[in-house]
């Protein structure tokens, strides 16, 4: 009995998987569309934010601090939740994908944070006073020393983070954004065609990850190439 | 208005049910931190033999778990497993397995790593002293690992017991379900009620992983050096 129910889902209605494959292609670009989004936002908050924290600018830091511990220590769905149903009871209503984008952004903001954080820090204090003492200004210190190094130590935590924040993504469809998960979910619930649907989620996965976790890897050999030597 | 709505928190047993909701999350992270600690220590010692091919199926299982979202997991287990072995699990046995798998494979790095970055004449000093394979394991290596496997398990927990907020979309009752049930019961006594619940259960969640990661992040400077 078991058999011949595995021997069933293993033949695929491909007539299925390519009627429904241009939907899974659109929630992959709504999906990568939304992650873009988010990631650059959280590049431009963990910027401002390590600025912050490195100048130790006066109460700034101290609301910095606190945005980092909040947002490292709740998961992602319930900041869009409280976003989302939250948030309008005040009379701060926004669309879907605006909260879904903010939502990425608040988490993925700290953590690039972190990112650039430990990337600044690693830059170690005998090249700041070298720079200084051979008459670079504040700027020219910044452009020239701080960033090319700080940016070669954090490239690898600043890809993780990017991935980090595509995988997180797949929540989405708890706010009725009509992503990957969700759209799987609706076709398994219409059509039964668990294997196919699931099989096509996985795959769109891979191929959007893969492609990209081979780029950033590339990139961070360019970027780190002092210390891979070419 | 809203200084009344803070009160749907603590009105009749709603606080009970959102601590009886934590509980379910809490219970599902524990026994999926302990499995995949067990498992993971012994995917971190598999991890440091040269057998090509024990060491590739380890690549194969870890990538898989992190290029794949923990989501997507959860839904294949929860209705591509179920289906085709013809079985029938619970949310809360699938949110285990899958949290397990996924805790299995991130510890078996976490003690590879700590494992790997011991220096080598830890190993031959021990030889040389006349211990054996077993010997070298047990009162050489481990005892160094572990002090440098605390810090990354302690973040794996964190990140585990966020994750496990994901639950609800597979239809465990848990904490934001829960808060949900209550929001929808209490829609007309406080419309704002969504505001609050949702706040609760972000704090709620703040109030566990906060400490934990200041905990790892003092031993982490503590211990590195």
């Amino acid at each position: 009995m078991k058999v011949i129910k595995v021997i069933n889902v293993m033949s695929i209605d491909w007539n299925f998987v390519v009627t429904n494959l241009p939907l899974y292609e659109k929630a992959a670009w709504l999906t990568l569309k939304l992650a873009f989004a988010g990631i650059i936002l959280s590049l431009v908050i963990g910027i401002l934010c390590s600025i912050v924290i490195y100048f130790k600018i006066k109460v700034l830091d101290v609301i910095v601090q606190a945005y980092i511990e909040l947002s490292r220590n709740t998961p992602l769905l319930v900041q869009i939740f409280f976003l989302y149903f939250g948030l309008p009871k005040l009379g701060l209503k926004m669309s879907e994908s605006v909260c879904a984008i903010i939502g990425l952004a608040f988490l993925g903001g700290s953590y690039m944070a972190e990112a650039f954080r430990s990337g600044v820090e690693a830059v170690s204090k005998a090249q700041i006073e070298s720079g200084v003492s051979i008459g670079l200004s504040k700027s020219q210190l910044i452009r020239y020393v701080i960033i090319p190094q700080a940016f070669s130590v954090s490239m690898p935590s600043i890809s993780a983070n990017c991935i980090f924040l595509l995988k997180e993504t797949s929540i989405l469809g708890a706010i009725s954004i009509m992503d990957l998960t969700n759209l799987t979910k609706d076709l398994i619930g219409m059509y039964y065609k668990t294997f196919e649907s699931l099989a096509l989620l996985v795959l769109i996965y891979l191929i959007m990850i893969l492609p990209l976790s081979f780029m950033l890897s590339w990139l961070e050999r360019k970027v780190r190439y002092a210390e891979f030597g070419n | 208005m809203q200084n009344s709505a803070i009160n749907v928190i603590f009105q009749e047993n709603n606080i009970k049910r959102l601590f009886e909701g934590l509980f379910v999350t809490a219970e599902i992270a524990f026994i999926s931190i302990i499995i995949g600690s067990i498992l993971g220590i012994l995917i971190g010692l598999s991890r440091t033999t040269k057998y090509r091919l024990v060491l590739f199926i380890n690549r194969v299982y870890l990538e898989a778990f992190r290029i794949i979202p923990t989501l997507v997991w959860l839904f294949v287990f929860y209705f591509g497993v179920t289906t085709a072995l013809n079985i029938d699990l619970s949310g809360e046995v699938v949110s285990i397995i899958v949290f397990s798998l996924w805790g299995a494979a991130e510890m078996g790095d976490i003690v590879r790593g700590a494992l790997q970055s011991l220096p080598k004449h830890q190993i031959e000093s021990g030889k040389a002293l006349g211990l054996n394979y077993y010997q070298v394991y047990r009162y050489v290596l481990i005892p160094q690992a572990i002090r440098r496997m605390i810090p990354g398990t302690i973040n794996l927990a964190t990140r585990m017991i966020k994750t496990t907020s994901l639950v609800v979309l597979i239809g465990v009752i848990d904490v934001v379900k829960m808060g949900q049930q209550i929001i929808e019961s209490s829609r007309f006594q406080f419309p704002t009620a969504s505001f609050w619940i949702y706040g609760f259960i972000f704090f709620l969640y703040f109030i566990i992983c906060y400490p934990l990661s200041r905990i790892s992040k003092r031993l982490e400077t503590k211990w590195s050096n």
